[in-house]
This record gives C-alpha cells, structure tokens and sequence, in this order.
C-alpha cells in the first residue's frame, strides 16, 4: 500500500485499484493505512446496518440469504454449464444465439432486475468483449458479480478505444483479420460471450467442457483454454 | 452529467489488475454493503437509475479513489437520507431518533431469492413505435444533459449503424430524477471502431452501444 505515496497520476489510479483488493495481513504491515482510508469502511458499514435494523428497516436475515446467493449459487460456473451446452448441443445454440433469457432458463437459471441477456459467439473471424464504461453492468445471473478489474478504471476507459491492446494484456493473441466486436453495456442488455471450443476437447463429456469454460472466456478478454492449460 | 464515471476512450489509467482466484467479496463488509443496497431499494423509494445517478454525484476524486464497494457504502447512506428513510441526525449518532416509529422490513430473508429473480415490466410493448429501424443508418445525438444518462461521450455526434431491436424500455434519464418512464425502444448500434477513434483504430473493429430512440437521429 506504499503505493499511496505515489504522485503520478498512474499511482494514484493503481493506489485506488489497490483499496478494492485488499490484503488485511499485509495492509497491517505499513503504517500508511489508516491514512489511505479516513475512516473504516468495515466500521460504517456495520454501523449503517445496526441503525437500519433498529429502525425496522431492513432484516438482518434477508442480508445473510442475499450474500449467501452470491457466494454460493449464482456465479460463473452457471454461464459454463450454458456454454458447455451449447458446444455439445447445436439446436441448444441456435436457442441460445436467438433468444438467450429463453434458452438460459432452460438450465433453470434466470435473470433478475429485467436485465435481458443476449449472447455474442466467438469464432476465427469474430471476436466479441464485453465492458460496461459508465458503471459495472455484468451478466450476473450467469456470471455472479463482476470481479474487481471489470469495474475498474482501466479496463473501463481502454476497452472501447483499444480491445486489441487490452486483449494482449490478457495474453490473448488474435489474428490480424480476425474482427473485435466491443459490447459496451449502457442499457438494461447484459451481454455473455460464447467462446470457441478449444482443440482437442472432441472427447470430453459436457461436465468436463464446462470446467474448461472460465469466467474470462464469457467476458471476452480471453479464449477458453485447452485441456491441461487452464489459466 | 459529464462526470469522471465516463471514462469510455480515457487513456493512461494504468494497468488492468487481473485477480486470480478472486473471492466475491474481499471482506464481510462488502458483502453487507451489497445486500444492504438491494434490502434498501425493495422500499421502492428510488429506482436502479436513481442509484446509479447518486454514484455519479460522488465528487471526482472521491469516485476514483473509491474501491467499488466504498462507493456503495456512501450512496447507501445518502440515499437513505435523501430519500427520508433516516435523518442525517441518525446517520452520525448511529441511534434512531427517540420516539421515531419501527417500521417493518419489506424484504424478508424467505423473498430474497424472489425479489432477485423478479423482472422489471416487459420489453415487449406495441403501444410504443420504433422511431428507427434495423439497417438504418443514425447519428447519436450531440447531447450534455446535467443530470443522468446512459449516452456515452464519445459516442456522441457520431454514425452508426442500427443492428438490433431490443424492444420497449424505460428511460434512464428521466427515471433517474422521478419524472416518468417514458418507455422507448433501446436498439443495438454498431459504431466502426475509426468513425468513433479515427485512424488509429483497426477497420475491422467495430463498438456496440445499446442506445434508446431520444439518443438517436436520422443520418
């Protein structure tokens, strides 16, 4: 967190990058902390929640089975059951591509706060990536919530004007005539990416397809690895 | 509102901090804060748009030395406030004020899972026409409005292509502020990545944007 002393306008960006990440056993190493953050968000959080609840005005419980959700049943592993599918299943595809929510609850997962799901396929030709630059739109239902580096400044700002340069800072390598489709999420659509199956996967079941499927691969800053290679 | 949260075309923010085996959340309060901001909206005092609005209003340097979640935090309290759900007075005591009435919490821990699966009114409303059609070339409009919007900066004044119909929904910029929904058709609009960035971009590339019709005219 020493970072915070930086005066460079990149510090001062990372140094914010870093207060999303966390590293308590660290933080505690540096005497700068408590100068970064003003005052403990842990401590106003908890003091926002104990007030809310005096005042009947939310219920602890719903909070406890809210988190529980998010950590437990929703996440990026439902979008890999959908894309293993789709690699195994044509017709499953074909739903997917024209009418994904549809296509989706048939897994039986399905999308909260009318977000509408569409789903972009990626190919040799075609390579779809999926930001949102006015705030942290993100496919939950299929994805959970978005990791630290999607909401972010930098991937924010870069992805519209240079996908190709934040691709090769994922260590995806494209192919010049290979054309990069940017989604920006400004509405209520929230877009999935479908990857390409990787080579040498004719043989694995669906169960195994979909532990290839990383989140990265669904938000198209990176191609679903082959077997044994998984990032 | 040209604000920092706008950041589409921004260049020098550094690198992208990629976290493998990222936890959902990096510490309990994060998660509190999240659940937090949901049980607060089941109040139906403010709207998605509304929430979204009230992070843009952070002051600039504030929003980007914010983690995500410290941003959530601010907007939950300031909304609570604003909205007259507590007093400020409460909000620095952390006590309710004496004689103050003990509501009951409209979201329960048995409806959550309802409440998240539960969708806003359909897309699908032929009462509202199409003001533009796929294939059609348009011109996002050269717009500066003060309060919110979901029209990005550098996509304005500039002409693309309409490649989809994503049907009815309702306005961001004026739900944000509690005037209307003012339901319109959303449309996915492909945008060359040069007329938008100039030469510098590949001529293959192109970016999407899902634009509502008062965004839009004619090209």
């Amino acid at each position: 967190m020493l970072v915070l002393m930086s005066t460079t306008r990149r510090g001062f960006i990372a140094a914010a990058g870093a207060a999303a990440t966390p590293n308590p056993g660290h933080a505690q190493d540096h005497d700068h902390d408590h100068q970064a953050v003003p005052s403990d968000p842990a401590l106003r959080a908890k003091a926002l929640e104990s007030l809310l609840v005096e005042k009947g005005l939310v219920d602890p419980a719903a909070l406890d089975a809210l988190i529980d959700t998010f950590e437990h049943k929703v996440g990026p592993r439902n979008g890999a059951r959908v894309v293993a599918r789709a690699w195994v299943d044509p017709a499953f595809k074909q739903r997917l591509v024209a009418d994904a929510p549809a296509a989706i609850a048939e897994l039986g997962y399905t999308s909260g706060q009318g977000e509408h799901m569409v789903v972009v396929e990626n190919g040799p030709k075609v390579h779809n990536l999926v930001v949102c630059t006015l705030c942290s739109c993100y496919p939950w239902p299929v994805l959970g919530l978005p990791p630290v580096w999607y909401k972010s400044a930098p991937y924010r700002s870069r992805a519209v004007i240079d996908p190709r340069g934040v691709l090769r800072e994922f260590g995806t390598q494209l192919a010049e005539d290979c054309e990069v489709r940017v989604w920006d999420s400004t509405a209520e659509l929230r877009y999935l990416v479908l990857p390409e199956r990787p080579a040498g996967t004719a043989n694995l079941t669906e169960e195994e397809l979909a532990a290839l499927v990383t989140r990265d691969s669904m938000v198209g800053v990176a191609k679903a690895p082959p077997p044994g290679d998984k990032a | 509102m040209n604000g920092v949260h706008d950041m589409g075309g921004l260049q020098d923010m550094g690198p992208i901090q990629h976290e493998s085996d990222e936890p959902v959340f990096h510490a309990p309060w994060e998660g509190r804060t999240y659940a937090l901001n949901r049980a607060l909206r089941a109040w139906g005092k403010w709207n998605l748009d509304a929430s979204r609005h009230e992070i843009e209003l952070l002051p600039p340097a504030d929003y980007l030395r914010m983690s995500y979640y410290e941003k959530w935090l601010q907007t939950n309290s300031s909304l609570a406030v604003k909205h007259g759900l507590i007093t400020q007075a409460e909000l620095e005591s952390g006590k309710p004020e004496p004689g103050s009435p003990k509501a009951t919490p409209p979201l329960t821990a048995g409806m959550s899972s309802r409440f998240l699966s539960r969708g806003i009114p359909s897309s699908r409303d032929p009462r509202v026409r199409p003001l533009f059609r796929v294939g059609q070339r348009v011109r996002a409009r050269n717009l500066n409005p003060p309060g919110h919007t979901r029209l990005p900066r550098y996509a304005r004044g500039k002409i693309g292509t309409i490649d989809r119909d994503h049907g009815v929904y309702v306005f961001p910029d004026t739900m944000a502020h509690f005037r209307g929904e003012k339901r319109q058709h959303v449309y996915s609009v492909r945008f060359a990545a040069r007329e938008l960035w100039g030469e510098q971009a590949s001529p293959r590339d192109s970016v999407h944007l899902d634009m509502w019709d008062d965004y839009l005219e004619p090209a």
